[in-house]
């Protein structure tokens, strides 16, 4: 083995650990950043100690004894202990007796932790950014080059990222504690989003040359994975969960050997994943068991479940999926949504009960520069033979695409729409 | 990437202590809460099942009770796993479970990479 080898194979121990790590220090020391800096201790022992002594039996144990070690040694300071004290004094002794067995093979459930480490690390007092850094390094354990590697950023920026989000946690004094009430479903969004955030910087890589893009959109699913268990009466989280798990079915689909994108309507289904859509599916009528059929989460997952449902393109319940945009469109008001919609509309009742609505969304100023508006327009004035109309639209389209290929492809269909008006 | 892992043990299998029971149980919550584990399984022994074989261009089917079988597959998980070191400690972990709470067992767990992207 070479010491890269090594790396990675206690790298990969580490990453089984870790959760328990940073939520018994945090329960420890009550204090997030603290608890994330000793762990990374514990792992920078590992990585000096193991090459040498090889990997423990039980490394579990082993890194929790070194990371508790390092706890106590920090609690054992004066300065910090006195800090400390008025918080600690009445519940240490008790987390204390409580804590479990260093020797045990396994701890506890350790799901309120997690929980409550979850929402810390996606406070809505930092950044979408910063909240993405610290759940991948605190909740999946990836290393900072690996979150640079998979957000395409240079290593300082996410360490730099990573320093001041523990800091702002640090100083803002906050309570490590899950939320309850009304205050549980507003930091429950601010964790959703985040979740998906990283979702989607992984799937919109495809397939990237470097592993760690795409594993984004694993690491995504299994915080919403994680989060499904340990709060599993949250709808949304279960919504979420479908539309990430729906979503990546077609993961296997959706490029070519070449690695050039296919769009959703021309994969071959045979190659989406049955067992993921199966997940999906579940998780999803978990969602709408717990009331929440409506949420932002579970009417997108709804949608994509329609495609994932269908065996053929043809099969597709369009008059559904327009009904689901309808009803997300009253949930968010958003252009982008409206245009989905509008697309859904064209295939469910035909061109022209489409066109109205994409008509009324030309004036919208969030779309002035947004090149698909002018695309779908152009494909509904097709369709309706208004061929002129449609190639003024694909070439304007054209040139706001922001890639070649997309460039090519609109460029494509305006000379099409071309042709069809000399004929015509 | 996904990977499954199939148990397997010598045939009779004889039955997992209780210490054994317990400990993956919380392996195997521990597991799904963390998002890894999509599904596992354990499976009934030899003679609840048949094999449908081709040999010399024939089909034949073979009923229990499999005297001559040495190994049998006991049970299959399915884990989403960044790679194969991960798997491999996930799988390591797994074994020792065994090794401290059934002394004396051997067997195997075998881990396969799924074809796919």
């Amino acid at each position: 083995m070479t010491a890269a080898d090594i790396n990675r194979t206690i790298l990969a121990v580490w990453r089984i650990e870790q959760p328990r790590l940073i939520t018994s220090l945090s329960r420890m020391l009550r204090d997030v950043p603290l608890a994330e800096d000793l762990t990374q201790e514990a792992l920078l022992s590992a990585l000096e100690h193991w090459p040498t002594a090889g990997v423990p039996e039980k490394p579990g144990a082993w890194l929790m004894a070194t990371a508790k070690r390092r706890a106590l040694d920090h609690l054992r300071r004066g300065a910090m202990l006195a800090r400390k004290h008025e918080m600690l004094a009445s519940d240490l002794e008790q987390e204390q007796q409580a804590m479990p067995d260093l020797d045990a093979a396994l701890d506890d459930d350790i799901g309120d932790e997690l929980l409550r480490l979850i929402f810390t690390a996606c406070h809505p007092l930092l950044s979408r950014e910063a909240r993405a850094a610290l759940a991948l390094r605190m909740i999946c354990g990836l290393t900072t080059e690996e979150i640079a590697r998979a957000f395409l950023l240079p290593d300082a920026t996410i360490a730099q990222r990573i320093v001041r989000a523990k800091r702002t946690l640090s100083e803002s004094g906050l309570a490590y504690e899950t939320p309850r009430g009304e205050e549980l479903s507003e930091r429950l969004a601010s964790v959703l989003e985040v979740v998906y955030l990283i979702f989607n910087e992984g799937f919109t890589a495809a397939r990237g040359v470097d592993w760690l893009r795409p594993q984004l959109c694993n690491e995504a699913l299994r915080i919403g994975r994680v989060l499904t268990s340990i709060a599993p009466y949250e709808p949304e989280a279960h919504g979420l969960l479908a539309l990430m798990e729906l979503n990546a079915t077609r993961t296997a689909a959706r490029t070519d050997a070449a690695g050039e994108p296919i769009l959703m309507l021309e994969q071959n289904r045979a190659l989406w994943d049955q067992l993921q859509i199966r997940r999906g599916m579940q998780a999803l009528g978990r969602a709408r068991e717990l009331g929440g059929a409506d949420g932002f989460y579970a009417l997108q997952a709804a949608i994509i479940a329609c495609h994932a449902q269908a065996m053929t393109a043809d099969d597709t319940d369009w008059s559904r999926i327009s009904g689901l945009y309808a009803e997300l469109a009253k949930l968010v008001r958003s252009p982008i949504i409206e245009l989905n919609r509008a697309v859904a509309v064209g295939m469910a009742e035909g061109p022209e009960a489409a066109l109205p609505i994409v008509d009324r969304l030309v004036q919208e100023p969030a779309l002035k520069a947004y090149h698909l508006l002018g695309s779908v327009r152009g494909d509904l004035l097709h369709k309706l033979g208004r061929y002129e109309e449609a190639r003024a639209a694909f070439e304007a389209a054209a040139a706001l695409a922001g890639n070649k290929r997309e460039q090519d492809l609109l460029r494509r269909r305006a000379a099409e729409a071309a042709d069809a008006a000399m004929s015509s | 990437m996904r990977f499954m892992f199939f148990v397997t043990s010598p045939h009779p299998p004889g039955p997992p202590t209780q210490e054994l029971m317990e400990a993956m149980h919380k392996l195997a919550d521990r597991e799904i809460k963390a998002g890894r584990m999509l599904d596992s399984g354990g499976l009934m022994p030899l003679a609840t099942g048949a094999q449908v074989r081709i040999t010399d261009g024939r089909l034949s089917v073979v009923d229990g009770p499999f005297v001559e079988a040495k190994e049998v597959i006991g049970g299959y998980a399915i884990f989403e796993l960044p790679g194969k070191e991960e798997a491999l400690a996930s799988a390591k972990e797994f074994m020792q479970l065994h090794k401290d709470f059934m002394p004396g067992w051997e067997g195997t767990c075998e881990l396969r990479a799924f074809a796919g992207p």
